[in-house]
């Protein structure tokens, strides 16, 4: 056993102990069969979907920058965040995150492609690829292997070995849900390899200056660029309105035969403190957008592997794994949020974090359109599926993170195998 | 990274007044935002909008586009990359340009015959319609009428060969420099004739074009032996010659025996790809990004091969033309199925479309 991980009595049963490799080849077919019948049916339905979605993106970020030129009047400021993070929040989860994985390369657009795409957060899409579709996705839920375990930082699982440092986890958990998009840059960077010597330096160097180039295009255009638009822009309102109440009150003046001096002066000094007022309040919406978008995806992304339910696997049990086997892993290892079609579209549809790990490269929308075949192949071969209501889920993996943060710890106990609708797992 | 279409002549002013602005938007570009309200704003890409669809015959049909920008221009007798989205998928094909350079609306024309099996041509033929938007690529290609152009031309030209010679009898017209043309144009039937009624106008208009229609369907097929009768000054004269393969190698190597090879130019609008079916030993293809092995017959493309493995993988042009395709190479070699020329190594960038394994090898993609 891997030294960073503690053998325990209580460890479930690997889900798929219970199948024979035969079955196991068998199941692989099943689920590749669902694939090819799904990327035969890809069309101008599919192509609608994710040119609407991205349109509309589009507009909501246009009105809630042109609503926030107004941040300085409260009514623009809370209107215009609110756009802002929804349209940050559709931008990274239904549109990038799904861009990038490859699921709509299929369509040949030399646009909306995974190679040409390029999302609005810290990580540069090279690295996240990286990190994410490869690493991730292939050894998922891998003790040691899959980084997204837990970050490196995190202790999730009973299985990892305490360290003092996790005493802390509870205080960095609320830091890291804030600061998601940072900490998934830096998670990208992967400091094991780093420090293991797999990672040349140039490499790094490359990484690094990625993280900082975004991180400039993000802090220019949300911190300076943007909120002196609205500076100027109520700096001319302020100009405009003073310089009339002025002319009109030199109006009535010249009949006194007196003259005033230090009006321009007083003009301009009024319009620069509403300019600097409403660069403020339009970057403190900015500010409130970014970290909106942070927490919603931290809160989807944590209840995709970390919920009560899901299967962690050592390394050893997954040596000379089958295609079959690779299922049953991506299937046991994630867990799936139940919402309204409306939080699966915010959600990048990961709350069918099931499915999409199953098939990370079909286009999204097409995953409440499986769904119910994935859960008849689970009844069958007497397999898991995950899934539970948000605030459950997320309750479970806070309540984890709590726990852990001190020694010891058992794996929370597994729902069984799934045995349809009427037969609630939990 | 897929195919995309040419970089548009915008502005300076424009482009620099973007460039500008751009980091308001970043990631994305003002044009992302700009193309929401016209998407021929793009100056990323030359985009055209389809202005009218004319049929010629029950299965060609000229399609008038007019381009976003001002038109980069060509020289009559060569082709235009052009994409259009069917069923959700961007699709890249070549077609000869049928408009002449100096059309002074602007616009541009391609005339697609039917393929029923095909993708694009079906769609431009039978669905596209006025206002659709399509994607304008580089234009191609050295088959062109020389500038100045030639004073006795011959034109020989076969079923829908006659586009680049149309452009070229379009910019002769235009240039009012019609002096001495002959044109032998074959179709199989009547109404199969492309551009009929424009021809037949040309001949009214310039006395010094001489149409020589042949339908092959009553009359049997032109042959070099028929040159003598029907152009006996055939040998003295620039000649154009586009239509199909066979055509094309039995006039050329009339030429070669009897006429003078300088005075020749040919258009082979489909270039050989496969020949042979027996060619070459086909192999074992593993795609090492998208983990998908598949087996390529003898003359199978290592495009074609993957994707019927169900790997998703850049294509385009699907002829060698466009190189949206290509793959670096890691292990083996392959055969250029245009040549036979049996090529590779590794690190090489190999075109997926028109290359077949020859031997196991692992490409990059």
């Amino acid at each position: 056993m891997n030294a960073t991980m503690n053998a325990t009595a209580t460890e479930p049963q690997s889900p798929l102990a219970h199948l024979s490799p035969e079955q196991l080849d068998e199941l692989g077919r099943e689920f590749d069969a669902i694939r090819d019948r799904v990327a035969a049916d890809l069309g101008a339905r599919d192509r609608r979907y994710i040119e609407s979605m991205i349109a509309m993106q589009r507009r909501l970020a246009v009105i809630s920058r042109v609503l926030l030129l107004a941040a300085r009047y409260r009514p623009a400021k809370v209107a215009g965040t609110a756009a802002l993070s929804a349209a940050k929040i559709l931008e990274n989860m239904e549109i990038g995150h799904n861009v990038l994985h490859g699921q709509w390369d299929w369509m040949n657009d030399p646009q909306i492609n995974s190679s040409t795409w390029d999302w609005d957060t810290a990580s540069t899409a090279e690295a996240w690829k990286h990190s994410h579709n490869y690493v991730h996705h292939t050894f998922t839920n891998i003790l040691g292997k899959d980084k997204d375990l837990g970050y490196e930082i995190m202790r999730i699982d009973p299985r990892q070995s305490w360290h003092p440092v996790y005493l802390l986890q509870p205080l960095y958990n609320i830091l890291l849900m804030a600061l998601f998009e940072w900490g998934v840059a830096f998670h990208d960077l992967d400091f094991e390899a780093i420090r293991k010597g797999h990672k040349s330096k140039a490499q790094v160097k490359r990484e690094v200056a990625g993280i900082f180039k975004k991180a400039k295009s993000q802090v220019v255009k949300d911190y300076v660029a943007w909120p002196l638009l609205s500076g100027l822009a109520m700096a001319a309102v302020d100009v405009a309105f003073e310089a009339r109440k002025e002319l009109t009150a030199a109006e009535g003046r010249r009949h006194w035969g007196r003259r005033r001096r230090g009006g321009l002066a007083g003009v301009l000094r009024k319009a620069l403190e509403g300019g600097l007022d409403s660069y403020k309040s339009a970057a403190a919406a900015n500010a409130t957008a970014n970290v909106v978008r942070n927490v919603w995806a931290y809160a989807i992304i944590f209840c995709g592997h970390f919920p009560d339910q899901t299967y962690t696997f050592s390394p050893e049990e997954v040596e000379d794994e089958s295609r079959g086997g690779w299922y049953v892993r991506q299937l046991a290892g994630a867990a799936n949020i139940e919402g309204s079609p409306l939080f699966h579209v915010a959600s990048g549809n990961l709350g069918y974090q099931v499915e999409h790990h199953l098939f990370p490269d079909l286009p999204s929308t097409r995953y409440a359109e499986i769904a119910p075949q994935v859960k008849q192949i689970c009844e069958r071969y007497g397999l898991p599926y995950n899934s539970g209501p948000f605030g459950q889920q997320l309750g479970m993996v806070q309540r984890t993170i709590l726990r852990l943060a001190f020694p010891g710890g058992t794996s929370r106990p597994k729902p069984g195998p799934y045995r349809g609708e009427d037969h609630p797992a939990l | 990274m897929a195919e995309r279409g040419a970089t548009p002549q915008v502005p300076p002013l424009r482009r620099r007044a973007l460039h500008a602005v751009r980091s308001l938007f970043s990631p994305l570009l003002p044009d992302d935002y700009l193309e929401l309200i016209n998407p021929l704003w793009s100056t990323r890409e030359l985009r055209g909008r389809i202005e009218r669809i004319d049929p010629e015959t029950p299965d060609a049909a000229t399609v008038l586009i007019r381009p976003g920008y001002e038109w980069m221009g060509h020289r009559p007798g060569q082709y235009l990359r052009i994409g259009v989205v069917v069923d959700g998928v961007h699709h890249w094909r070549a077609y000869s340009l049928t408009s002449e350079p100096e059309r002074p609306d602007g616009c541009i024309s391609i005339t697609p015959k039917l393929v029923d099996t095909g993708v694009v041509s079906p769609y431009l033929v039978r669905r596209a319609r006025p206002g659709d938007v399509v994607r304008l690529g580089g234009v191609e290609g050295t088959f062109v009428l020389s500038d100045p152009p030639p004073e006795r031309l011959l034109f020989v030209s076969a079923g829908s060969g006659i586009t680049p010679i149309m452009s070229m009898l379009h910019s002769l017209h235009r240039e009012d420099a019609v002096r001495d043309v002959v044109h032998i144009h074959s179709a199989r039937s009547v109404e199969g004739v492309i551009f009929a009624e424009r021809l037949r106008e040309l001949e009214r208009l310039h006395p010094g074009y001489s149409l020589k229609l042949r339908i092959t369907g009553e009359q049997g097929r032109v042959g070099p032996g028929d040159l003598d009768r029907i152009c006996p000054d055939w040998r003295e004269r620039h000649t154009y010659l586009s239509g199909p393969a066979d055509m094309l190698d039995a006039m050329c190597g009339h030429w070669e025996r009897e006429g003078d090879m300088a005075l020749l130019e040919m258009e082979r609008f489909q270039p050989v790809i496969g020949g042979e079916p027996g060619e070459g030993e086909g192999g074992a293809v593993r795609f090492v990004k998208s983990r998908v092995e598949a087996n390529c017959e003898s003359g199978t493309p290592i495009l074609v091969g993957g994707e019927e493995a169900g790997a998703v993988l850049p294509f385009g042009c699907r002829m060698g033309i466009c190189h949206t395709c290509v793959g670096r190479l890691c292990t083996g070699r392959v055969r250029d199925l245009r040549t036979g020329d049996v090529h590779g190594s590794e690190g090489e960038m190999i075109r997926t479309c028109v290359n077949a394994p020859e031997g196991p090898i692992e490409i990059a993609l």
